[in-house]
C-alpha cells in the first residue's frame, strides 16, 4: 500500500488537486481573484512535491511503471503548467470558468502522466485520449470567438481520426504478437510486413500529436484560434509529454525495427524542419509565427530521436526543459501585449523596446534561446540534440540540420530587429505587468540563462538513464 | 595542502566588488565604491600573501622540488568522457608569484585612484571596471587548463577595453580602446587556433596532462602531432607558434605592439595596472605556463620567441629615446622590458642550471611590476600637477613634488640597472642567461640596457630638472596630491628598491628545483658601465636647458625622424588595412557579395516564396482535406516501407 502511494504520488497529488477544484466549483462560487492565486500556489506545491518520495517500480501487474527519469519528466511538465498559470494570469483572471479551465488542463496533464508511465498498450491508449480530449475543450475557451470553436472542432475531429488509425495499429500488433505488454512486445516483434504496417499506423498517430509533417495540418488553425494559454499548453506541454513517450516506444518497444524508423525519422525530421521554417518565415501574426516555429523545433527534437542511444533521451529531456522556459517566455510576452492592447502582428512590435524595455528584453532572451544563440540555454539544448543526432555519422543529415538552424536564426532575429531597431510612430503603449506575470517571465528568463550555464543539470539528467 | 576556499576567494573578492559597484554603484554607494573596492582588494592581497607564504615555506616543497597543486577542479562542460572543459585553480611557483604581483599592484592602484579620480562623475563605474579587470587577471593566473585561460584572457581584454575607453567623450580614447581590442583580438584568433591544434592532438585541455602528453617523445599524442605537417612545419610547431602569437599580442611584442602606446589614453592609474604590471605580462606568463612544451617539443618556436623578444626590446628602446609624451616613453619602455622577459624565456632550457633564463624572466617580471607601476603612478602625479603629458610643459618639478621626485628617481635607477636596486639583479640574471646561450641576443640586450638608462634619465631630467619651473608659466595650484596618492608611491618604491633581495632562484625555476644564485662582479661590469654612461649622457644633454638635443636630433636626421615616427609601423598597418585590404580585397569581396551571393540568396528567397505558395494550398482550413492528407501520408509511408524498403 505504501509503495502504491510513493510510486503513483505524482498522479495522486494531481488527482487530489483536481477533486479540490471540483469541490470549489460545486460549492459557493469563489471569485477568480482569490481562486487563481490559490491554484498557482497549489501548482507550485505540486511541482515542489515532485522532488520528494521518489521510487522506482511497477504496479498493477506490469501495467504501470515509474523510474527516476520518468519522475524527472513529470516534474518538468509540472513546472511548465505552473509557469503557464503565471504568464497567462491576465487572461485566466478574465475567463468566466476558471475552475473548469484548470480542471480540464490538469486532467489532460494527468493523462500525460499515465501515458509516460504506461507499460501496456491499453493504458497507453486510454491515457493518450485523456491527454487529448480535455485540450480540445480548452481550445474552445474563447467562447465568443468563432475561430476558437472552429479550432476545437478541427482538433477533436482530427484527433479522433488519428486515434482510429492508432487503434487499428494496436489491434494489428496484438493480432500478430498476442501481447499488449510493452516489455514483452520488444521481444515478440519479428518485422513481418503486417507488423511494419502496424508500426506505420502507430508512428502516424505520434506524428499527429507531435505535428510532424505531413501530419501537422491541424496545428496552425488550432493554435491560432485557441487562447494563448491553450496554445502554449499544446505547443510545450503536450509536445514534451508525447516526445518522451515517443522515444521510449521507439527505443524500447520498436527497437527491432530500428533500421526502418531511423530512415523514417530522418526524412520526417528534415521535412518538418523545412516546412516549419518555410511557414514561420512568412507569418505576420506572432501567435502563428510561434506555432510554426514550434513545428520546426519538433524537427530538431527528431534529430536527437534518430540517435537511438541514451544521449538522445537525455538531450531531448534537457531540450524540453529549456524549451519550456524559452517558449513560455515568448508566449507570455505575446499574451501580455495581446491582452492589454489587442495587437498581435509582428509589425506592431516595432519600437517595443522604447516603450516596454522589460518585455523586450525577455522576448529577446527567449528568441535568442529558441534560435540557439550562445550563451542562452537554447544553444546548449540544440548543441546536445545535434551531438546526439550525429551519433550515426550521417553527416549530410547534420549539414541539412545546420542549414535549417541558419534559416530559423533569420526569422527569430527578424522579430528582435523589429523590437529593438525599427522605428515606429505608433508603438505599443507602455503596459502594466501584473505581479504573477512578472514573476513568471522572470522565472523563464532566469531559466534561460541559468539552465545553460549550470552543466550539472544536463549531467544530472544523464545520470538518470 | 592548499586551501581551495582561500585561493578561490582571491579572485572572487574583486568580482564581488565589480558586482556591487556595477549594480548599485551609480545610485546607492557612489563615492563609497572606492573604499569598498579597496577594502575587498586588500582582502585579496592579504590572502595572496598568505597563500604565497604557505606555498613557498610550508607545503609547496616535496623532496626539494616545488610541486604543482590543483586544489579545485570542476567539470564545467563535458564534451565526451575524455574531453571536457574544467574550471580549476592551479597553484605552483609562478601562479603564486603572479597572485602576489597582481593583488599588490592592484591594491596600490585602487588606493591611488581614490585621490586621482576624486570628483570623477563615473567614479563607481571606474571601480567596477577595476574590480572586473582584477578578477579576470587573477582568473587567468589561476587557470588550470588552456581553455579556461582563454576565457579569462578574453575577459581581461574586454575589461581593459572598458578601462582604456573610460573617458569615452574623448575620441582619441575611444579610438585607442578600439585599436587595442582589435589588435589583440587578431592575435587571439591565432591563440584560439593554436589551442584547437594542441588540444586536438593531445586530446586534453588540462595543462598538466597536455604538457605531459606533448613533451614525452614516446607518447602517441606527441608522435601524431609531430608527424602531421603543414607548410614544412609540424602541427605541434604550428600550435605552439600560434599560441605564442596570442601571447605576443597581449604582451605587445613586435610587430603586434602598435596598440600599447595608444592605450595610454586611459586614466594613468589604469596604465600602471594594466600596461605595466599585469595584463601585458600575460603573454610572458602564458609562455612560462607552457614552457615545457616550448622547450622540449618545439625548440624552433622557443628560438623564435627569443628573437621576437630581443627585437622588441631594442626597437622599443630606440623609439622611447625620441618620444616627448611621458606616458608614451613609459609605454615603449614597458614593451622593451617585456622583450627582455620574452627573450629570457627564449634562451632558456628546461631544467637545471640551463633553466636560468626561466627564473630570470619571472624575476624580472616581478621587479618590473614594482618599478614600472611606480613610474606610471609617479607620471600620473606629474600629469595631475601640470595637466599635460608633454615634456615641454614640465621641468624643475623636484622642489614642488619632493615625494614623487624621490620615488621616481629610485624607479629610474632601478630600471637602469644601477647596482643594489631590484632591477639590477633581475637584469643581470637575464643577461647572464643570454650570454651563456645566445651571444647575438646578449649583445642586443647589452645595447638595450644602455639605451634604457639613457631614455629613462632623459625622462627624469626633463621632468624634474632642465628648466626652472616658472619658465613655462606653470600655475601654483594644489600640492602634490594627498596621502592616498603618496602612500602607493612610497610602498612601491620600497618594492622597487628591495625586491631584488628575494632569493628567486630558490623559489621559481623551470623544473621546481632550487637554482644556484649567480653573482659575478666581473660579469656585471659591462652592463653597469653602459648604464652609467647612458645616465651621464642624459645628464649632459638634459640636466640644464640647452640646444644640444636639437642639434643631436638634426645631425642624426633620418634615423631620428624614423624613430620619432615609431619606424612608420602604424602607417604600414594602415596602408595594408586601408589600401590593400579595404580597397583591393574589400571591393572584390563586395562585388562578389552583391552579385553572386545576393543573387543566390535572392534566388533561394524567391524559390522559398514559390514553394510556400504551393504548400499553402494544403493549409486550406478544411478538416476533411486534412484527414485525406493524413491518410495519404500513412498509405504512402506504409507502401514504401512494406514493399520497397524492408
Amino acid at each position: 500500500m505504501n509503495e502504491f502511494f510513493s510510486l503513483m504520488k505524482s498522479e495522486l497529488v494531481l488527482t487530489g488537486i483536481i477533486f479540490l477544484l471540483l469541490f470549489i466549483k460545486i460549492g459557493k462560487g469563489v471569485k477568480n481573484e482569490t481562486l487563481l492565486p490559490l491554484i498557482q500556489v497549489l501548482l507550485l506545491a505540486n511541482f515542489l512535491f515532485g522532488f520528494f518520495l521518489n521510487k522506482q517500480g511497477r504496479l498493477f501487474g506490469d501495467m504501470y511503471y515509474t523510474t527516476s527519469l520518468i519522475v524527472m519528466q513529470k516534474n518538468i511538465l509540472n513546472l511548465g503548467v505552473y509557469l503557464i498559470s503565471l504568464v497567462c494570469a491576465d487572461w485566466l483572471k478574465k475567463t468566466q470558468h476558471l475552475a473548469e479551465f484548470f480542471l480540464l488542463m490538469l486532467s489532460a496533464l494527468l493523462g500525460m502522466f499515465f501515458m509516460i508511465s504506461s507499460a501496456n498498450l491499453l493504458i497507453f491508449y486510454l491515457s493518450l485520449e485523456l491527454a487529448t480530449i480535455p485540450v480540445a475543450a480548452m481550445a474552445n475557451f474563447d467562447l465568443e470567438k468563432k475561430t476558437s470553436a472552429e479550432g476545437a472542432m478541427k482538433m477533436i475531429l482530427s484527433s479522433a481520426f488519428s486515434s482510429g488509425i492508432l487503434l487499428f495499429g494496436i489491434s494489428l500488433i496484438y493480432g500478430t504478437t498476442g501481447s499488449i505488454s510493452l516489455p514483452q512486445l520488444g521481444q515478440l516483434l519479428d518485422n513481418s510486413p503486417l507488423q511494419i504496417l502496424a508500426f506505420i499506423f502507430f508512428f502516424a498517430a505520434f506524428a499527429f500529436k507531435l505535428s510532424i509533417v505531413p501530419f501537422h495540418l491541424w496545428t496552425a488553425d488550432v493554435y491560432e484560434g485557441s487562447p494563448i494559454a491553450v496554445t502554449s499548453f499544446l505547443s510545450v506541454i503536450s509536445k514534451g509529454a508525447v516526445a518522451f513517450i515517443f522515444m521510449t516506444m521507439l527505443f524500447r518497444v520498436f527497437q527491432p525495427m530500428a533500421h526502418i524508423w531511423y530512415q523514417l525519422v530522418v526524412v520526417l525530421a528534415i521535412a518538418t524542419m523545412v516546412i516549419g521554417n518555410l511557414f514561420a518565415l512568412r507569418q505576420q501574426n506572432i501567435k502563428r509565427f510561434l506555432a510554426f516555429s514550434s513545428i520546426a523545433q519538433v524537427g530538431f527534437i527528431l534529430v536527437a530521436v534518430s540517435s537511438n542511444d541514451p544521449m538522445g533521451i537525455t538531450s531531448v529531456v534537457y531540450f524540453v526543459l529549456v524549451y519550456i522556459f524559452s517558449n513560455l517566455a515568448a508566449f507570455g510576452v505575446a499574451a501580455v501585449i495581446t491582452e492589454k492592447t489587442g495587437k498581435e502582428n509582428i509589425d506592431d512590435y516595432k519600437g517595443l523596446y522604447k516603450t516596454n524595455p522589460f518585455l523586450s528584453w525577455i522576448l529577446a532572451l527567449s528568441l535568442f534561446s529558441l534560435a540557439g544563440i550562445p550563451p542562452t540555454a537554447g544553444f546548449f539544448g540544440k548543441l546536445f540534440l545535434i551531438t546526439a543526432g550525429s551519433a550515426n555519422a550521417n553527416y549530410w543529415f547534420i549539414i541539412v540540420v545546420a542549414l535549417n538552424l541558419i534559416v530559423s536564426l533569420y526569422y527569430y532575429l527578424r522579430v528582435i530587429r523589429a523590437v529593438f531597431m525599427d522605428k515606429n510612430d505608433n508603438p505599443v503603449e507602455p503596459v502594466t505587468i501584473s505581479a504573477p506575470v512578472r514573476l513568471g517571465l522572470l522565472i523563464c528568463g532566469a531559466g534561460i540563462v541559468i539552465t545553460g550555464m549550470l552543466s550539472w543539470i544536463y549531467d544530472y539528467i544523464y545520470t538518470l538513464k | 595542502m592548499p586551501n581551495a576556499i582561500n585561493i578561490a576567494l582571491i579572485p572572487l573578492l574583486p568580482f564581488a566588488g565589480f558586482l556591487l559597484s556595477g549594480l548599485f554603484g551609480r545610485k546607492y554607494i557612489r563615492n563609497f565604491a572606492g573604499m569598498l573596492g579597496t577594502a575587498l582588494i586588500l582582502g585579496s592581497a592579504i590572502l595572496a600573501l598568505y597563500t604565497a607564504y604557505d606555498y613557498f615555506f610550508v607545503y609547496g616543497k616535496v623532496d626539494g622540488v616545488y610541486q604543482q597543486f590543483v586544489p579545485l577542479k570542476i567539470t564545467w562542460l563535458a564534451f565526451t568522457k575524455e574531453l571536457s572543459i574544467d574550471m580549476g585553480l592551479v597553484i605552483d611557483p609562478i601562479s603564486v608569484m603572479m597572485l602576489v604581483v597582481v593583488t599588490f599592484v592592484s591594491l596600490m592602484v585602487h588606493i591611488y585612484s581614490l585621490g586621482y579620480l576624486k570628483g570623477e562623475e563615473r567614479f563607481a563605474t571606474y571601480y567596477a571596471y577595476l574590480g572586473l579587470f582584477t578578477f579576470s587577471m587573477l582568473g587567468l593566473v589561476l587557470a588550470s587548463n588552456i581553455f579556461q585561460i582563454y576565457i579569462f584572457w578574453e575577459l581581461v581584454g574586454v575589461s581593459s577595453f572598458l578601462l582604456i575607453g573610460f573617458y569615452y567623450d574623448k575620441p582619441s580614447a575611444v579610438a585607442a580602446s578600439k585599436k587595442a581590442f582589435i589588435v589583440t583580438r587578431f592575435a587571439d584568433l591565432g591563440f584560439l587556433i593554436g589551442i584547437l591544434i594542441l588540444s586536438y592532438f593531445s586530446g586534453t585541455l588540462d595543462f598538466q596532462e597536455l604538457i605531459a602528453r606533448l613533451t614525452s617523445p614516446e607518447s602517441n599524442e606527441a608522435k601524431a602531432a609531430a608527424a602531421s605537417t603543414f607548410l614544412g612545419a609540424s602541427a605541434l610547431t604550428w600550435g605552439a607558434a600560434l599560441v605564442f602569437m596570442g601571447g605576443a599580442g597581449k604582451s605587445a611584442m613586435f610587430p603586434l605592439h602598435i596598440w600599447l602606446p595608444d592605450a595610454m589614453e586611459g586614466p594613468t592609474p589604469v596604465s600602471a595596472l594594466i600596461h605595466a604590471a599585469t595584463m601585458v605580462v600575460a603573454g610572458v606568463y602564458l609562455v612560462a605556463r607552457l614552457f615545457p612544451v616550448f622547450a622540449l617539443s618545439t625548440p624552433a618556436v622557443l628560438e623564435m620567441i627569443g628573437w621576437v623578444g630581443a627585437v622588441s626590446a631594442i626597437v622599443a628602446a630606440v623609439i622611447a629615446c625620441t618620444q616627448t609624451d611621458i606616458k608614451r616613453v613609459l609605454a615603449y619602455s614597458t614593451m622593451s622590458q617585456i622583450g627582455y622577459m620574452m627573450f629570457a624565456l627564449g634562451v632558456s632550457k628546461y631544467g637545471g642550471e640551463a633553466g636560468l633564463g626561466y627564473t630570470a624572466s619571472m624575476f624580472h617580471l616581478f621587479t618590473h611590476a614594482m618599478f614600472k607601476a611606480l613610474l606610471f603612478l609617479g607620471a600620473g602625479a606629474v600629469i595631475h600637477y601640470v595637466h599635460s603629458n608633454e615634456m615641454k610643459d614640465m621641468g624643475g618639478l623636484r622642489k614642488k613634488m619632493p615625494v614623487t621626485h624621490f620615488t621616481f628617481l629610485i624607479a629610474c635607477l632601478s630600471i637602469a640597472g644601477v647596482p643594489f636596486l631590484s632591477g639590477f639583479y633581475s637584469k643581470e640574471e637575464i643577461l647572464l642567461a643570454a650570454y651563456h646561450s645566445n651571444t647575438a641576443i646578449y649583445y642586443i640586450a647589452l645595447v638595450t640596457s644602455g639605451l634604457t638608462a639613457f631614455y629613462m634619465f632623459r625622462l627624469y631630467f626633463n621632468i624634474f630638472w632642465n628648466k626652472p619651473y616658472e619658465a613655462h608659466g606653470g600655475h601654483h595650484g594644489h600640492g602634490e596630491g594627498g596621502l592616498v596618492m603618496m602612500l602607493p608611491l612610497i610602498l612601491l618604491a620600497i618594492g622597487a628598491a628591495g625586491a631584488g633581495y628575494i632569493p628567486f632562484g630558490e623559489l621559481v625555476s623551470s623544473d621546481g628545483k632550487a637554482l644556484e644564485s649567480h653573482f659575478d662582479i666581473a660579469f656585471s661590469a659591462a652592463p653597469v658601465l653602459l648604464g652609467l654612461t647612458g645616465i651621464a649622457v642624459a645628464a649632459w644633454m638634459y640636466l640644464k636647458e640647452n640646444k644640444k638635443p636639437e642639434n643631436m636630433a638634426s645631425s642624426l636626421g633620418g634615423i631620428y625622424k624614423a624613430a620619432y615616427h615609431k619606424f612608420y609601423i602604424d602607417e604600414l598597418y594602415l596602408f595594408i588595412t586601408k589600401k590593400v585590404l579595404f580597397n583591393l580585397v574589400g571591393r572584390t569581396a563586395a562585388w562578389f557579395d552583391r552579385t553572386i551571393v545576393d543573387g543566390l540568396v535572392n534566388l533561394t528567397g524567391n524559390t522559398t516564396v514559390l514553394v510556400a505558395e504551393g504548400i499553402k494550398k494544403f493549409q486550406s482550413g478544411k478538416v476533411q482535406q486534412y484527414a485525406i492528407y493524413f491518410l495519404a501520408g500513412v498509405v504512402l509511408l506504409a507502401a514504401f516501407f512494406v514493399y520497397v524498403w524492408r
